[in-house]
């Protein structure tokens, strides 16, 4: 039991997106130096469209002025993947952690894939990886992302699973890249509104028992 | 994990506490902030919140033990990180003392002294207590973020057996093969039950269920009440707050040689002066407007004239006390306590009422704070307010006087060699005959009888 490494689970609600941005390049820092322990922030975003380091600029199809009268941010980030939404009712699951012992990227990324498939058959939704393709899906639509950074071996960004999402945002961009699949959200596949809290508390147990960790919760105000 | 909860300091000048009443029992689950137990210092007594949630292992302190503050209580089992209630730096075990009973000597004095019941409203024959409106205590929101609460009762009704919150699949898991969930030990982010959980369950089958499910509720003969001493006699456990009031009592009347005055107040100027203005200001301040705040000015300004009744006894000195902090004995709910109007002399009559229905209310609804009961010089008791014309208190340890206010009765008194009718009120006195001798004494209680006298129907109250 002692050597299970702790992994904090922090839920500090709805984040912009830059605000958590520098928040995971801090708590990076901290956990590369053992000052904080591994973090998963879950959280979520006001509406906002990122662009990762493959992106190009036709995969957002809104004018600057149309952006703006629908309240829509755009940020580049440093992350890997395309362009991607993130808005509410969507749960984003940024884990800060130390991979220097625990292992290399594609491990993890399918580690992640993983935690996701496991947590939507929590309530019952059958998900899988697609060959060559990121992320988690239902059939043949797409209802999480995955975008990872690793960074003097601590990885940060993560992972946005559809859980109440509006997918009407996802008109207006080429998700990830990919023409011609559908997003898919987890109420739209169920039926019914599903509880983001119950979502969190799933994807908090399955990240531990994927990765190893033993989950606590933490405050927020443990980070600042 | 087991954390080790630790009894927490809560100022500075407070160095140990006595274990009150557990609110929670071992296998109880807790959420985080919830009050855990009693805490009873010399000051206040407080309920402690559990700084983690989980469930209560073991308690370490009984009822009635004092103990330094950051001595370990109890222990509870959370895979939560402690908030920063608890104290940061760790004491040593051997700091937590092995006797479980208290010694008197290391327990601080408290309060002064009033039977329990009284009204701190100012003498009787003013009209009733002010209880016609009891004020409703506040819902009081732990201070986390707006969407906390919500959060918190999940958790609670998660980890709590009666109806846990589960995800689609295990809910499913959980009625296809009916399965007690009480009996599984949730693996999940604050104990909850996950598939796993139930799957592991499943897979033990009944064997791991049987102790569990043949290990019937038997009742302790331990708990069960012991009998009475005997048929004649019925004996009555101490609860903590009674034990700590008597101990302060009897140290302060072991310890400080008492000496008793009293003098009686004509005090009809008064009268006419309340009289007239209630209506108007109770109609303006929402304040009931009583004696007590006009006697505590009286005293507070004839404190200032006599220094040496607004004193402590040093050993080998005597100290004066520079501010004029004057406390008045309150009934509240858990028992005795004396909040404190600090600087009283620096108010006036309007605002010593306002002060003093802060301070009442907030002991009734045990929401003092410390710096509500510390730094008191002199304590006031309305002895009154249960129909006493004569008492003779004890000192609130370790100040130089205790004063009441008696009932206020109207008396035939003779002035101007006639015989008429005055309301009259005594004030009786306590006072340290290390500290001042009668002289300094009987002035005092002049000043304050002349101050109250010279009270009428014009005497500004702001």
């Amino acid at each position: 039991m002692p050597s299970i490494p702790l992994c904090q689970v922090v839920r500090p609600g709805n984040v912009d997106y830059k605000h958590a941005w520098d928040l995971q390049a801090r708590l990076a820092q901290s956990v590369g130096r053992g000052q904080q322990p591994n973090t998963l922030l879950l959280l979520e975003h006001p509406p906002v469209y990122t662009r990762g380091r493959l992106s190009r600029p036709e995969h957002i199809s809104l004018t600057p002025d149309q952006l703006r009268a629908k309240g829509i941010s755009i940020y580049d980030t440093d992350r890997g993947g395309q362009v991607t939404y993130h808005g509410p009712g969507q749960l984003v699951g940024y884990p800060v952690v130390d991979l220097r012992e625990w292992g290399g990227p594609v491990k993890y990324v399918r580690t992640l894939e993983r935690i996701i498939i496991d947590t939507l058959a929590d309530f019952e939704i059958q998900g899988g990886p697609e060959p060559g393709l990121t992320g988690v899906w239902v059939g043949d639509a797409k209802i999480a992302a995955i975008g990872v950074r690793i960074s003097r071996g601590v990885a940060y960004h993560g992972f946005a699973i559809n859980v109440n999402t509006d997918l009407s945002y996802y008109d207006h961009i080429v998700s990830c890249g990919i023409e011609d699949r559908p997003v898919t959200s987890m109420t739209r596949l169920l039926g019914e509104e599903v509880e983001m809290e119950m979502v969190e508390y799933s994807v908090a147990y399955q990240f531990g028992k994927g990765m190893g960790f033993r989950m606590v919760e933490a405050d927020p105000a443990a980070l600042s | 994990m087991a954390v080790t909860i630790e009894l927490p300091h809560v100022g500075e000048s407070v160095i140990e506490g006595t274990i009150g009443q557990w609110l929670k029992q071992p296998g109880d689950t807790i959420e985080r902030y919830e009050p855990l137990v009693e805490v009873i210092t010399d000051k206040v007594t407080m309920e402690v919140p559990s700084p983690v949630g989980g469930v209560l292992l073991r308690i370490l302190a009984q009822e009635g033990e004092t103990l330094p503050m950051g001595a370990p209580i109890a222990e509870v089992e959370t895979d939560e990180i402690p908030v920063k209630t608890t104290p940061v730096h760790r004491h040593e075990a051997e700091e937590r003392p092995a006797a479980p009973a208290p010694t008197a000597a290391k327990l601080a004095g408290t309060t002064g002294y009033l039977v329990k019941g009284v009204r701190p409203v100012g003498p009787t024959g003013g009209g009733p207590a002010p209880e016609a409106s009891p004020e409703v205590p506040q819902e009081v929101l732990p201070e986390t973020s707006t969407e906390a609460p919500a959060k918190a009762s999940t958790e609670s009704a998660a980890s709590t057996a009666g109806a846990p919150r589960l995800s689609p699949a295990v809910r499913r898991l959980v009625q296809e093969h009916g399965v007690d969930l009480t009996r599984l030990q949730g693996t999940g982010l604050g104990g909850r039950i996950t598939r796993d959980d139930v799957q592991k369950y499943l897979e033990a089958g009944p064997v791991t269920a049987a102790p569990t499910a043949a290990a019937p509720a038997t009742p302790s003969t331990e708990a069960a009440p012991k009998p009475a001493a005997g048929t004649d006699e019925e004996h009555i456990p101490l609860t903590p707050v009674r034990r700590m009031i008597a101990e302060a009592l009897t140290r302060s009347a072991s310890q400080i040689p008492h000496a008793w005055s009293t003098v009686e107040a004509d005090i009809t100027g008064l009268v006419a002066l309340r009289t007239r203005v209630r209506d108007d200001f109770e109609e303006r301040e929402r304040v009931n407007l009583t004696y007590l705040p006009f006697v505590v000015q009286a005293v507070a300004e004839s404190l200032k004239e006599h220094p040496s009744l607004n004193a402590s006894w040093g050993g080998d000195k005597i100290i004066l006390k520079k501010r004029i902090n004057v406390g008045i004995a309150v009934a509240a709910p858990q028992g005795l306590i004396v909040p404190v109007i600090h600087d009283a002399e620096r108010l006036s009559v309007a605002g010593l009422a306002r002060a003093i229905r802060d301070l009442t209310n907030r002991a009734r609804q045990q929401m003092l704070t410390l710096d509500d009961v510390q730094g008191g010089t002199f304590t006031l008791n309305n002895t009154g307010a249960l129909g006493s014309v004569v008492s003779q208190p004890i000192i609130n340890y370790p100040q130089a006087g205790i004063l009441t206010t008696e009932a206020i009765l109207k008396r035939a008194v003779v002035r101007d060699d006639a015989i008429a009718i005055r309301s009259m009120m005594n004030l009786c006195l306590s006072f340290d005959h290390r500290i001042n001798d009668g002289a300094e004494s009987s002035a005092f209680m002049q000043a304050v009888k002349t101050r109250l006298e010279s009270m009428g129907p014009d005497t500004p109250i702001y």
